[in-house]
């Protein structure tokens, strides 16, 4: 059986580096942060700039954020007057850590200190994990495939590659799909500090020797993507092409992942395979790149095994570097990341990497960002990474246009 | 609290919630039928933990069956205030 090739036509974005897609590329590319005070938060977003009154108060803010992605996901790819393809045939599928923990919480303060009676007959349509994807099938009369995954800080890369398989083996002509997350709360923040995940000194420098945890972030990235034949008959314009994906599981621990990143080099490994990709044509490396101590010397082995000899010359940054760690949301928001870089021919930096690490010695964009040099006319390929809590990994193999 | 309690302060308290909910302030009178001014389930339900806090009444789902308009909802809430 062929299987169908699937492109991406629009992208959308809510992070820490402001509202849309191409400012979080942008502004990444530039060298900037959207790191404060130890958190990075979506400052700038205001609900009712992009939904209705009456939308922002039916949505925890983590949906609040996928709504406003979505919608520009949509007007980005020329959705904006109507779906193009029959709305059975479009589904959503969106990723969440956590899910409305900020309604889970607040309702939680009225249950104690007010009574059952005052908790808010809308916290479970608000908090519930599906919410998003919910919200974005309601809007925009999505009927196809609607629902949402939950696999910690894997969620984004396991949501866009479930929507690939749809579209691939015919179960839908187009998706939205994407993650939301927002965990910028005191009971989130308490429970990641307690089990020392958060970094002391609020400063995310993956991949560097003095990187002491991750800075929690908040945000939303969504894509369209659409069955090939689809999009080019109907004359849109294609951004790239989400070429393969890989997922597996450790089956190793709760939550340190492999040391040898098993898991997650097997998770590129099925990816390129799934691509037709050769190792030795990727081009750039989006890591999960975390700022634990962990996460990122078992990526970078993981690398080692995936890409051997090669692993030093392939330009790897993280993301995390200038918006921290969105959780669930993280690999929607790397996507999209991930595929306007590819589009400018671009590596971004891994903002603040300056101190090798013995072992940790690849190529991670230092300083700023770098000209991909690509030969032959060809079109820059890329790995895009994930690895959450309960051992799940996943990887997106993306091709520009 | 009930026996101070007037028809006007009934309809006032109403259209003030329906409007936080999200419904449109021009669109909200007594004539206006829930429908028209896209207040649905989840709304009523919020508007009756309201109602039951400020005016210490009970009312439930069957209440609401032949509930039409925002006038409606005033003339339920008003006859139990002063049942």
């Amino acid at each position: 059986m062929t299987l169908r090739d699937v492109v991406i036509t629009g992208v959308g974005a809510v992070s820490p580096l402001g509202v849309g897609a191409r400012t979080l590329h942008e502004r990444w590319t530039a060298g900037n942060s959207g790191i404060r005070d130890g958190e990075a938060p979506c400052a700038d977003f205001e609900p009712t700039d992009h939904m209705s009154a009456k939308q922002a108060r039916r949505a925890d803010r983590s949906t609040q954020l996928a709504i406003a992605a979505g919608n520009e996901a949509l007007d980005d790819a020329g959705w904006a007057d109507g779906l193009p393809y029959d709305a059975e045939l479009i589904g959503c599928v969106l990723g969440t850590g956590i899910g409305g923990i900020s309604t889970i919480e607040n309702n939680h303060d009225q249950l104690r200190d007010e009574g059952a009676g005052s908790v808010s007959p809308l916290a479970i349509p608000l908090m519930m994990g599906n919410a998003g994807s919910a919200a974005l099938s309601l809007q925009h009369g999505l009927r196809g495939p609607v629902f949402s995954v939950v696999s910690a800080c894997a969620a984004g890369t396991h949501a866009i590659g479930t929507a690939l398989r749809m579209i691939q083996h015919g179960e839908a002509e187009a998706m939205v799909t994407g993650a939301a997350e927002a965990p910028l709360t005191p009971l989130s923040r308490a429970c990641f500090e307690r089990m020392g995940a958060i970094s002391p000194s609020g400063v995310s420098r993956p991949f560097d020797a003095r990187r002491d945890g991750f800075v929690m972030g908040e945000g939303s990235g969504v894509v369209v993507l659409e069955s090939g034949d689809a999009a080019r008959a109907r004359g849109a314009r294609i951004l790239g092409t989400v070429r393969g994906y890989g997922s597996t599981g450790d089956a190793h621990h709760i939550t340190a992942p492999h040391a040898e990143g098993r898991g997650g080099a097997r998770a590129m490994q099925v990816a390129l395979r799934d691509a037709g990709v050769e190792a030795e044509h990727v081009d750039y490396i989006n890591a999960h790149g975390t700022s634990t101590q962990l996460n990122d010397r078992a990526e970078t082995r993981a690398l080692k095994t995936v890409f051997g000899e090669r692993a030093g010359q392939i330009p790897v940054s993280s993301t995390k570097s200038a918006i921290g760690h969105l959780l669930g949301a993280a690999g929607a928001v790397e996507a999209v990341a991930t595929v306007l870089a590819l589009r400018d021919r671009i590596a971004p930096p891994t903002i603040g990497w300056e101190e090798a690490e013995e072992g940790l010695d690849l190529d991670y964009v230092a300083g700023s960002a770098r000209k991909l040099e690509m030969s032959n006319g060809r079109c820059p390929v890329a790995l895009s990474n994930s690895f959450g809590f309960g051992g799940h990994n996943a990887s997106l193999c993306l091709e520009a246009a | 609290m009930a026996t101070t309690t007037t028809p006007q302060d009934v309809e006032a308290t109403v259209i003030e919630n329906l409007v936080a909910f999200g419904a449109d302030a021009d669109a909200v009178s007594r004539d206006a039928t829930l429908e028209a001014i896209d207040v649905d389930s989840l709304d009523l339900v919020e508007l009756t933990q309201v109602i039951e806090e400020t005016y210490d009444v009970d009312l439930d789902g069957a209440d609401f069956k032949n509930i039409k308009t925002v006038g409606d909802v005033v003339d339920l809430v008003v006859a139990r205030v002063q049942a």
